[in-house]
């Protein structure tokens, strides 16, 4: 069965706290959760209290400041800091998001700071993404075509380019399929909002010639079709897209070709 | 432990090419349904009080003894199909999951199959 309950050695236990530096007014406390696979302990949650008078308006500024300054053991993926690589995906104040593009004015009260939702924990904030990835890989994202190529691109009509929008955005951040229960309870054999988002870039493209193969491989009880329009997905995607509609719209022509 | 790569346990047996169907069916009994529970509950109300007799006339006009029957097939199989998703979703032994999917499959065939015969014992019967 589905467990509601997480097992002992992963329940979060009370961690320390980190004290604001003397003299800071405009103080900000952040919950980190804290795992350390080398230790032989659950995770906790650490408390740091952050001088917001000499900190930048993103979470992940407060992050870097805190692992700058507070606590150099804190270990978080980022890179960008600008929303397009997606390396910075965790759960911010219930809601999974990047935490470079997340404002800290949006957040009343104290931040909590949770790593992507029921992923494997390598350390800290950063998720185990194995299998999210070989999923990725198993759509193969990439135009197949048998026309043998032109000597010039492979052409697309402003129209059919249209159909793409929406679509090329996602930075394979992963909020989406982290979000939606159906992943959770079956993310070893459903696909998830993001990798069907994706799969669906490749269906609508014009480029590709292999639409009904890609159907084929997605035609399963599992691989598509234990998304039930939850839409958590699209409420969390921090790039305001629709993988949720991007599933139906795959369904649609599940059904078109029945 | 398994050396298998993450891509081999990912696409593990391939596509099963199957499950269109059984969403288009979920769908078609929904919207199937929405008309028929609106008659039956009418119906039922409408009906309130009334003896056998008079029970029986009415279930055999060819409205009524019609309509009772597409009902009660339309919920069987949307409650069979409905009740498939569940299992599927949250029972992962796969023993217990191949024992719950047949049981739902039998029941649902057992409660419609029941309710067709008592729809004819009612309306034809002495």
């Amino acid at each position: 069965m589905v467990e509601f309950n997480l097992p002992k050695n992963s329940r979060v236990v009370k961690g320390q706290t980190h004290k604001a530096p003397d003299g800071a007014t405009n103080i900000k406390k952040f919950k980190v959760y804290r795992y350390d696979p080398d230790q032989d302990k659950n995770p906790q949650l650490d408390t740091y209290e952050v001088d917001m008078d000499s900190c930048g308006p993103m979470v992940l500024d407060a992050l870097i400041k805190i692992k700058n300054e507070m606590d150099p053991t804190l270990t978080f993926r980022r890179s960008c800091r600008e929303g397009v690589c997606g390396s910075c995906a965790m759960n911010v104040d219930g809601t999974n998001t990047l935490a470079c593009t997340k404002d800290l004015a949006e957040i009343k009260g104290d931040a909590a700071i949770y790593p992507l939702p029921h992923m494997p924990v390598i350390k800290d904030l950063v998720p185990d993404l194995s299998t999210p990835y070989a999923q990725y890989t198993s759509i193969q994202p990439w135009v197949k075509a048998d026309t043998p190529a032109p000597g010039t691109e492979r052409l697309q009509s402003p129209e059919d380019r249209e159909k793409l929008d929406g679509l090329w955005e996602c930075v394979l951040c992963f909020c989406c399929s982290t979000s939606c229960p159906s992943y959770w309870w079956n993310g070893d054999r459903y696909l998830g909002p993001a990798i069907l988002l994706q799969a669906y870039r490749w269906i609508v493209d014009s480029r590709d010639e292999r639409t009904g193969e890609r159907l084929d491989d997605l035609e399963d009880p599992f691989k598509l079709y234990r998304c039930h329009t939850i839409m958590n997905c699209t409420n969390t995607c921090p790039k305001s897209l629709n993988p949720g509609l991007a599933i139906a719209e795959t369904k649609k022509l599940m059904v078109e070709r029945m | 432990m398994s050396l298998r790569t993450d891509l081999g346990r990912v696409r593990g047996l391939g596509s099963a090419k199957d499950g269109t169907a059984h969403w288009w069916s979920q769908r078609v009994t929904a919207v199937a349904l929405i008309p028929l529970s609106l008659w039956f509950i009418y119906s039922a109300v409408t009906l309130v009080g009334i003896d056998r007799a008079g029970f029986k006339v009415w279930l055999n006009a060819p409205g009524s003894i019609l309509l009772m029957s597409l009902f009660v097939i339309a919920l069987f199989y949307h409650m069979q199909l409905g009740l498939q998703v569940v299992v599927e979703d949250y029972v992962h032994n796969e023993r217990n999951k191949i024992f719950l999917l047949v049981l739902n499959k039998l029941v649902a065939v057992f409660f419609a199959v029941s309710s067709i015969i008592a729809i004819i014992k009612v309306a034809f019967g002495g």
